[in-house]
């Protein structure tokens, strides 16, 4: 019976562990690819581990292209994503607190405008939002990238911290107002304290979507040397440019670093979020 | 004076229909500038003939009308659209269950075997790996690389041919299943261990167990799933538009990118606003279709 039982655990652990090394293949062997010589890469497609590690694919695709390091697109993304996310995390944090402590007219209508905001894909609103942008003159900025997010028009992160506020017991809050506390003064000092977890998790989320967005930097900036890291390389891998994969696969490796980096040592809050919410990473 | 004009404002702003006002601000703003207003315009722009440079010209519903009877394109992207969700957003979540189900039981390793499981949705939506995609699958790339190994010597064109050019995508999407799965453990862990219980008290085997019990308790959870992800689906647009840009034959041209090339490639603006408003459609109507059909497998009752 015993030993039944340690084959079936030995079967289960080959089952689970080649099925996940199915999974994290592609990754693994673009991260080995980015070591190989570049001429050998796909001549040596087969094989998982390069003959020899060499790094000077790192250091060719760190020149970038256009005369643009690819450094200034990382600064470009990091830019991008840190204040953006600053904005969409404080705004939506602010009116949910609203919307879930005060009452006031309008309030119903602004719920249903909230939802509606989650259901309407940034797809669908990508040309009427670059038509309107037009008209603003923002197109060719970061401004399109960056203002909507002061205004909490990511209703998921308002939703998320709704759900948040609503476990706080409104005794912390009865208690404050006695005190002569104001509503400001509330969400400043009890609210937005108390829900850091929130805070953090639609950090990591938003940081993550604001760093991989491709699609709106595509279309709305046209500088090369303004373009964040998915674009950039984007146009590494266009043919005609350069057919360097060696460097491809090396950036390629680089520009996904800060999700993994996050995924390893955040990990916690990105299942909760998840598991709670159904934020999709 | 100046003293009790300030005190009365400061009343005024800390009464909680001020606050709440004041509050939600930003949100009312927000969803005017960049909701309302852009899709006003564009539901203007659809009924016009505009290229950007020129002034709109109004064209009534030509636009519509061109559409469903001049555009055998659109046709096709619409069909290739519902091929590639109905396909992977299925299979992507019975991919979630299955894997969730074996990986709820705890081992010593099952938080190493969630993270390699959950790492590919991580960043499955970025540039790096639909350009890695594209190389996989490549006539020399790695797919047919691997076959030459275990003897199949072949350099089939996996993204050149019609009939599996869209499979490459779908493969793609349906790798990500890891945050679905996450979903089905967290549900998967709050059904209580009584009535698996009482049903082996009654003689229940595995199998009906989970037919009886699990899967239904899990409904709920697979409709939002299901919901989300397909309408998400609909609007895969980074992978097309980087690993086949529609090719070949328009075999994987999806809808957004497509509306995307009309827009800003064959600068047919108003008919791409045309485009944006009928995919608003879609996605609800199917919404709709998904809710309707709700009461009839989705369990609700209470535990």
């Amino acid at each position: 019976m015993k030993t039944r039982k340690r084959i079936g655990g030995i079967i289960y652990h080959v089952i689970v562990c080649g099925l996940g090394l199915i999974m994290i293949y592609p990754l693994v062997w673009m991260i080995m690819s980015s070591f190989k010589e570049s001429n050998t890469i796909f001549t040596s497609a087969g094989q998982l581990i390069p003959k020899k590690f060499v790094f000077a694919n790192y250091a060719t695709g760190w020149r970038g292209f256009a005369k643009t390091g690819f450094i200034v697109f990382f600064k470009n993304s990091m830019f991008i994503a840190i204040v953006a996310t600053f904005g969409t995390v404080f705004s939506s944090a602010f009116v949910a607190y609203g919307l879930a402590r005060c009452k006031f007219f309008g309030r119903k209508f602004l719920f249903v405008a909230m939802l509606l905001s989650m259901m309407l894909p940034a797809q669908v609103l990508m040309i009427p939002q670059f038509l309107w942008y037009q008209k603003l003159g923002w197109v060719g900025s970061y401004r399109p990238l960056i203002v909507p997010y002061y205004f909490a028009i990511q209703g998921f992160f308002i939703y998320l911290m709704i759900n948040f506020i609503d476990g706080i017991p409104r005794e912390l809050d009865e208690a404050a107002k006695i005190d002569g506390c104001s509503y400001y003064s509330i969400f400043a000092r009890i609210v937005l304290p108390l829900i850091t977890p929130a805070l953090i998790t639609a950090s990591i989320f938003s940081f993550m979507w604001r760093w991989d967005d491709f699609l709106s930097a595509l279309l709305y900036i046209n500088e090369s040397a303004k373009y964040p890291v998915s674009l950039a390389l984007k146009l590494f891998c266009d043919p005609g440019s350069s057919s360097d994969y060696g460097a491809m696969f090396a950036m390629a490796t680089l520009s996904i670093m800060p999700a993994v980096i996050i995924f390893i040592s955040l990990q916690k809050y990105l299942v909760e979020g998840i598991s709670t919410s159904g934020l999709k990473g | 004076m100046k003293e009790k004009k300030r005190e009365s404002f400061r009343h005024f702003m800390n009464r909680e229909s001020t606050a709440g006002f004041v509050f939600s601000l930003p949100f009312s703003i927000g969803f005017l500038m960049f909701m309302v207003v852009p899709m006003g315009l564009s539901l203007y722009y659809s009924f016009c003939d505009y290229n950007i440079l020129a002034p709109p010209v109004f064209v009534g519903m030509k636009n519509y009308i061109k559409m469903f009877t001049d555009d055998p394109v659109f046709l096709k992207t619409i069909g290739v659209t519902f091929y590639f969700a109905f396909v992977s957003v299925p299979m992507r979540l019975v991919f979630a269950l299955i894997v969730a189900l074996i990986l709820f039981k705890t081992t010593k390793a099952t938080a190493f075997y969630r993270a390699a499981y959950y790492l590919p949705s991580i960043i499955g939506g970025s540039v790096a790996v639909a350009i890695l995609w594209k190389r996989i699958f490549a006539t020399d790339g790695v797919v047919n690389q691997l076959l030459r190994i275990i003897g199949i010597k072949t350099s089939f064109p996996w993204l050149g041919n019609v009939n599996t050019a869209i499979w490459t995508l779908i493969i793609l999407a349906v790798w990500q299943f890891g945050s679905s799965m996450l979903i089905f453990l967290s549900s998967l862990k709050q059904i209580p261990v009584t009535l698996y219980e009482a049903a082996r008290v009654d003689g229940a085997n595995r199998f009906s167990q989970f037919f009886k019990i699990t899967l239904p308790l899990l409904t709920p959870t697979i409709f939002f799933n299901l919901v989300m992800q397909t309408i998400n689906g609909f609007l895969a647009f980074t992978q097309c538009f980087i690993i086949t840009q529609g090719k070949p034959l328009n075999s994987t041209l999806f809808y957004t990118v497509y509306m995307y090339k009309q827009s800003f490639e064959f600068y047919n603006t108003g008919y791409g606003a045309a485009l944006a408003w009928i995919m608003l459609g879609i996605i609800g109507l199917i919404t709709l279709i998904l809710f309707a059909t709700k009461k009839f497998w989705v369990y609700t009752e209470g535990v």
